[in-house]
């Protein structure tokens, strides 16, 4: 009992330390000021920011847009990479596979930088193309790595009774391994835009100079002691951290349904 | 149902030449896209890289950046404490990681992966955002930026709040697929509880470990963005280093050069840790 009681304490204590930093900057999206710590009275000002500053939307815009859109490709080429990938026995394989696992242990400031070399020395230059190719290449190896499993654990004689009842191969790959395999996709488009989201150093070396999104930004302002819009990004955070609840509260009453249903 | 069987049936005749052999050529082609992307995207780069660290600013073959990066005192102690940085915060959040994972995957099955979510949330809102929230947090409880020490610390601080979910991910999906007669065996063979946790559970975790250790191990020697703002522009770290060789410093052979120095290092302790661990190497993408 006791032992039970303390480890509640203790995951209960490091939740605090994970989420006080995102509480605070909930409590004080309600305010006016400029800097945390600095109480100016209860106002909405900071959401009405968010959604008529055009910078700031702008910016909401092209992180999202950036992150669907190099989510996106990067789950199909990962996943045509996986298949291919999981039915290639040889070198070539091989070779594919060694690259794929060298961008996942790479650090980031590398992969960022070798892209920038390749860009700004080679082709293009730095355009959204070059931040696209940026991200993907982040994103990715990732999504190889979540529908690997999900092959090995498919019955592999599936694929050829399907070939074996006359489906052509395009024809079996698409109704009978994708929807087995769809589970590992769907988690590596998740982890692909959440990976996407979040980055700073892989968008800071390949974007056009005009182009932010909320990392680069935000980074950028606190680094010139430009603080005018960040204020009514702990607005943003708010609505985010309030879709996170939701989408944890209905998980929790889906899972609560699946289980009964069981019974 | 009767319509997909039906639609079987007319491919069948349409399909009377073929062989089995093409079929898998077929299905390894499919990567060929992700193989192509892979060279232009990762091998050339990389090879440019290596182009760049060996030459001199004229473009001969030199040792010359490695020389200047060993032979300049402020470069060697930068590599040091990011090194010491790395390993103090890879420890606290193996120390820290390690209980909460396996509290969580003692609980029954649906409680434990709601609480795992809760940890994992954060990483959805904007890191560089929840940094500068964290630092406001030290500010206010007054623990930020008193004296070098402190900036250190706060920047450890910072990068087990960044990292910590990294650990607990991959130590939660190999702690939850342990086979739990194991630890039964153990018990009936008369072992006491830490007994068994020291030599059934924690050995057959180690992978996890692994995999955890080098999510947090390898990131927190190039986020910069971390120790920027923690550090109170006192912590220099060694991704910061290769970012100011290619931004202000503009000297893109000394750049690449310590990239190598950087991924030596990477490859040397993905190589100790008994290589790359596929199954369980993926951010916690398998659970």
């Amino acid at each position: 009992m006791i032992k039970k009681i303390l480890s509640w304490l203790f995951l209960a204590l490091i939740l605090c330390f994970m989420y006080v930093p995102i509480l605070v900057l909930i409590v004080y999206s309600f305010t006016d000021s400029t800097i945390i710590g600095n109480w100016n009275g209860f106002s909405f000002n900071l959401y009405v920011k968010l959604f008529t500053e055009e910078r700031i939307s702008k910016m909401l815009f092209n992180t999202v847009s950036l992150a669907i859109i190099a989510a996106f490709l990067s789950t199909v080429l990962g996943t045509l990479g996986a298949i291919g990938l999981y039915y290639s026995k040889g070198k070539f394989g091989k070779c594919i596979k060694g690259a794929s696992s060298i961008s996942v242990i790479n650090a980031e400031i590398v992969t960022a930088i070798s892209l920038a070399l390749v860009f700004s020395l080679i082709a293009f230059g730095k355009t959204y193309f070059s931040l696209i190719i940026g991200h993907m290449v982040l994103c990715t190896p990732f999504v190889v790595l979540s529908v690997t499993p999900k092959l090995k654990q498919m019955d592999s004689s599936m694929y050829e009774a399907a070939l074996d009842l006359g489906a052509s191969p395009a024809k079996a790959l698409f109704k009978v391994v994708l929807p087995e395999i769809l589970p590992g996709i769907f988690s590596g488009f998740m982890l692909a835009i959440t990976l996407s989201l979040d980055d700073y150093i892989v968008t800071a070396f390949t974007k056009p100079v005009t182009f932010d999104t909320i990392s680069t930004y935000v980074y950028n302002a606190v680094k010139n002691q430009a603080k005018s819009e960040l204020p009514a990004l702990r607005a943003l955070s708010a609505i985010i951290f309030v879709i996170m609840i939701i989408v944890v509260v209905v998980m929790n009453i889906r899972a609560n349904k699946k289980t009964e249903e069981i019974r | 149902m009767t319509s997909s069987c039906k639609t079987v049936k007319r491919e069948e005749f349409k399909n009377d030449d073929f062989r089995p052999a093409k079929i898998s050529f077929s299905r390894k082609y499919l990567s060929v896209p992700y193989g192509l992307f892979l060279i232009l995207f990762v091998v050339l780069p990389f090879l440019l890289i290596l182009y760049y660290a060996f030459t001199s600013k004229t473009g001969n073959f030199s040792f010359e950046n490695f020389v200047d990066f060993f032979s300049n005192p402020t470069s060697v102690s930068t590599l040091f404490i990011s090194f010491i940085i790395a390993i103090i915060t890879t420890g606290l959040c193996i120390l820290i990681g390690y209980p909460v994972a396996y509290i969580l995957s003692k609980m029954k099955a649906k409680k434990g992966f709601i609480l795992l979510l809760l940890f994992i949330m954060p990483m959805w809102i904007n890191f560089v955002l929840r940094a500068m929230a964290m630092k406001e947090v030290m500010t206010l409880l007054g623990i930020f930026a008193k004296s070098d020490a402190y900036n250190f610390i706060n920047t450890v601080i910072g990068m087990v709040y960044d990292f910590l979910p990294f650990m607990i991910l991959p130590l939660y999906s190999i702690l939850i697929k342990q086979d739990k007669s194991l630890i039964e065996a153990s018990y009936d063979l008369g072992a006491t509880k830490a007994q068994t946790f020291r030599k059934v559970v924690l050995p057959l975790s180690l992978p996890g470990i692994v995999s955890g250790s080098t999510m947090v191990f390898l990131p927190s020697m190039s986020a910069y963005v971390i120790s920027d703002t923690f550090g109170n522009g006192k912590i220099t770290i060694i991704g910061k280093l290769i970012e100011e060789q290619f931004g202000t410093g503009a000297n893109w052979n000394a750049g690449s050069a310590i990239a190598i120095i950087l991924l030596i290092i990477m490859f040397a302790c993905t190589f100790l840790c008994g290589g790359f661990n596929e199954e369980s190497n993926a951010r916690g993408t398998n659970i």
